[in-house]
C-alpha cells in the first residue's frame, strides 16, 4: 500500500490507543497521528473521529476545542473521514442521551435508546448492546473482502436510526433494527469498533486507508 | 440471528507471568501471557479477560507494560482486573490498551467508586466484579453473599441486591464468580448465575467451575449468563475455543465462528 497520512482526532473522549495501534497493523506504511491540533488534521490525507462515553460530554468537547466547524469542514473537502462508535452518533442531528443533545447535524437521523428491547422469543435483552453481531452490509468499497452477515464487536446503549435509508451501508437487529454503518459520499461511519472486531474490523480499517473517498 | 453468546479465556497474571499454569503444545514460552492472549486471539476468543493478582508495586508496572504489548497484538476486547482501587488505576490501564477494567473490593470499600467511574469513563468499561458464596441452609431459600480475600472474609452484602446497586451505579456488566465453585471443575452455580441475571439488565458473565464444555452451555441456558469465562480448560488444551464454540451451537446457542 502506498504511503498514506491519516488523522484520528482525539477530543479527550476515549482510548485512542487501540484505533491507532489497529491502523498500525494494517497499514503499516501509513503515519498515524492522534492529534487534538486541527491544522494537523487539515494536513492528513484522510481522517478518523472516535469516540466514547456520554454523547453531552462529547460534543461539549466537540464544541469546546472548535472540532464542530473543523468536521464540517474537513467532511466537505472530499477527503475519507470515518467515524466510529459515538463518533458515529455525534454525526447525526440529535441523540436521546442525557435527556437530548443536538448533534453535528452531517447525516440526518436520530440516536435513540434501546430501552427494554425485546428478543425473537420475546426476552428482555440486556443493554447495552454488547458483544459480536451480524451487520448486514450494502455494497461499498469499504466491505471489500467482508462476508455478508459477517459479526463485529458493539458496546452500546443507544442506537442510529437513519433519516435516510438509501444512507444506511449496513443493518443490525437488537430488539430493533438499526443502522450499524452508515455511508454519504466520502463519509463512512459505523457504530462498532472495528479495532476490537479482529479480522472482520482490522479488513474494513485496512480498505479505509486504500479508499478515495467515493462510493 | 442476533447478538452472539461470548466465549472468555482468563489469564491470571501474577508479575508478567500467567499462573495456574498454559500448556499450549505450540507456544514454547507458555507462561508470557502475550503470547498466550495472541492465541486465544487466533482461535477466535470474542474477549480476553487479564486477571492481575500482583500484590507489589513494582509487579504493576509490570503488568502495564504486558497490557501495551497485548493490545498492540490483540484485536479484540481486553478486560483487565485486579488491584483497580482509584480512577487513576482505570486511567493507565485504558491508556495501556485496556478495553475495560474489572473493579472488584474497591466498590466494596467504597460503592461510590463505581458512579465515579462510570461518570469519567463511560459504563461500557466499568466491569464490576462480584465473589459470592451460597450462604442459605439446606431448606432454607437460596441466598448468596460478597465474599472477600479470595472466598475467606464474608462481607454481609447480599449478592442480588449488590448487583442492582452496581448495575444502578453505572456498571457496564458484571462478572460473577462463585467461590464455591472455583477451581472445583464441577461447573458454574446456575442458580446463583440465573438469579443474578435475570436481577439486572446489564450483561453478566458466568464464571468458576467450567470443567467441561457442558458446563459452558449450561452458563448460557440454565444460567442465563451472556458470557462465559474459563480458564484451566482452554489453559491446558482440554479443549479450544472453536470446540467450545462449535459445542455450544450444536445446543442451540449463538456463537461467533
Amino acid at each position: 500500500m502506498a504511503s498514506t497520512t491519516v488523522a484520528v482526532i482525539d477530543y479527550g473522549m476515549g482510548n485512542l490507543h487501540s484505533v491507532a495501534s489497529a491502523l498500525g497493523h494494517v497499514a503499516p506504511d501509513a503515519e498515524v497521528w492522534v492529534t487534538a491540533d486541527p491544522e494537523r488534521v487539515r494536513t492528513a490525507e484522510r481522517v478518523i473521529f472516535p469516540g466514547v462515553g456520554a454523547i453531552r460530554d462529547c460534543m461539549a468537547e466537540i464544541r469546546r476545542l472548535g472540532f464542530d466547524a473543523l468536521l464540517h469542514e474537513q467532511v466537505a473537502s472530499g477527503k475519507p473521514v470515518l467515524g466510529i462508535c459515538v463518533g458515529m452518533q455525534a454525526l447525526l442531528e440529535h441523540s436521546e442521551e442525557n435527556g437530548g443533545v443536538d448533534c453535528l447535524g452531517l447525516l440526518p437521523g436520530e440516536v435513540r435508546f434501546f430501552g427494554a428491547p425485546k428478543g425473537p422469543q420475546g426476552e428482555v435483552l440486556k443493554v447495552p448492546h454488547m458483544g459480536w453481531n451480524q451487520v448486514h452490509h450494502s455494497d461499498h468499497p469499504l466491505w471489500q473482502g467482508i462476508a455478508q452477515d459477517t459479526r463485529f464487536y458493539f458496546v452500546h446503549s443507544y442506537y442510529v436510526q437513519s433519516g435516510d435509508p438509501t444512507l444506511v451501508a449496513g443493518e443490525c437487529q437488537y430488539g430493533v433494527p438499526f443502522s450499524a454503518a452508515l455511508a454519504k459520499a466520502n463519509l463512512f461511519a459505523v457504530q462498532f469498533h472495528p479495532e476490537k472486531s479482529h479480522e472482520a474490523g482490522l479488513r474494513l480499517l485496512q480498505n479505509f486507508m486504500a479508499w478515495d473517498g467515493r462510493p | 440471528m442476533g447478538l452472539a453468546k461470548r466465549i472468555i479465556p482468563c489469564l491470571d497474571v501474577d508479575n508478567g507471568r500467567v499462573v495456574k499454569g498454559v500448556q499450549f503444545v505450540d507456544i514454547r514460552d507458555a507462561g508470557d501471557p502475550v503470547e498466550v492472549a495472541k492465541r486465544y486471539n487466533q482461535e477466535g476468543a470474542d474477549e480476553i479477560t487479564f486477571l492481575d493478582i500482583t500484590a507489589s508495586h513494582q509487579g504493576r508496572d509490570t503488568t502495564v507494560e504486558t497490557v501495551e504489548k497485548i493490545a498492540a497484538e490483540v484485536f479484540i476486547p481486553l478486560t483487565v482486573g485486579g488491584g483497580i482501587r482509584k480512577i487513576d488505576d482505570i486511567r493507565r490501564m485504558l491508556n495501556a490498551g485496556a478495553d475495560k477494567v474489572g473493579i472488584n473490593s474497591a466498590a466494596i470499600h467504597e460503592p461510590e467508586f463505581v458512579k465515579a467511574a462510570s461518570d469519567r469513563f463511560g459504563a461500557q468499561c466499568i466491569v464490576v466484579a462480584i465473589d459470592a458464596k451460597q450462604v442459605s441452609g439446606e431448606g432454607e431459600p437460596l441466598r448468596w453473599e460478597i465474599f472477600t480475600h479470595g472466598g475467606r472474609k464474608p462481607t454481609g452484602i447480599d449478592a442480588v441486591a449488590w448487583a442492582e446497586r452496581m448495575a444502578d451505579y453505572g456498571a457496564g456488566e458484571i462478572l460473577l464468580t462463585s467461590m464455591d465453585r472455583d477451581g472445583t471443575k464441577n461447573g458454574f452455580d446456575l442458580a446463583l448465575t440465573r438469579a443474578i441475571s435475570d436481577a439486572v439488565s446489564i450483561p453478566v458473565i458466568a464464571s468458576g467451575g467450567v470443567g467441561n464444555l457442558q458446563h459452558l452451555a449450561d452458563g448460557v441456558t440454565e444460567g442465563h449468563a451472556d458470557a462465559v469465562l474459563a480458564a484451566s480448560i482452554f489453559h491446558f488444551r482440554q479443549y479450544t475455543v472453536p470446540e467450545a464454540k462449535q459445542f455450544m451451537q450444536a445446543q442451540g446457542i449463538e456463537v461467533r465462528l
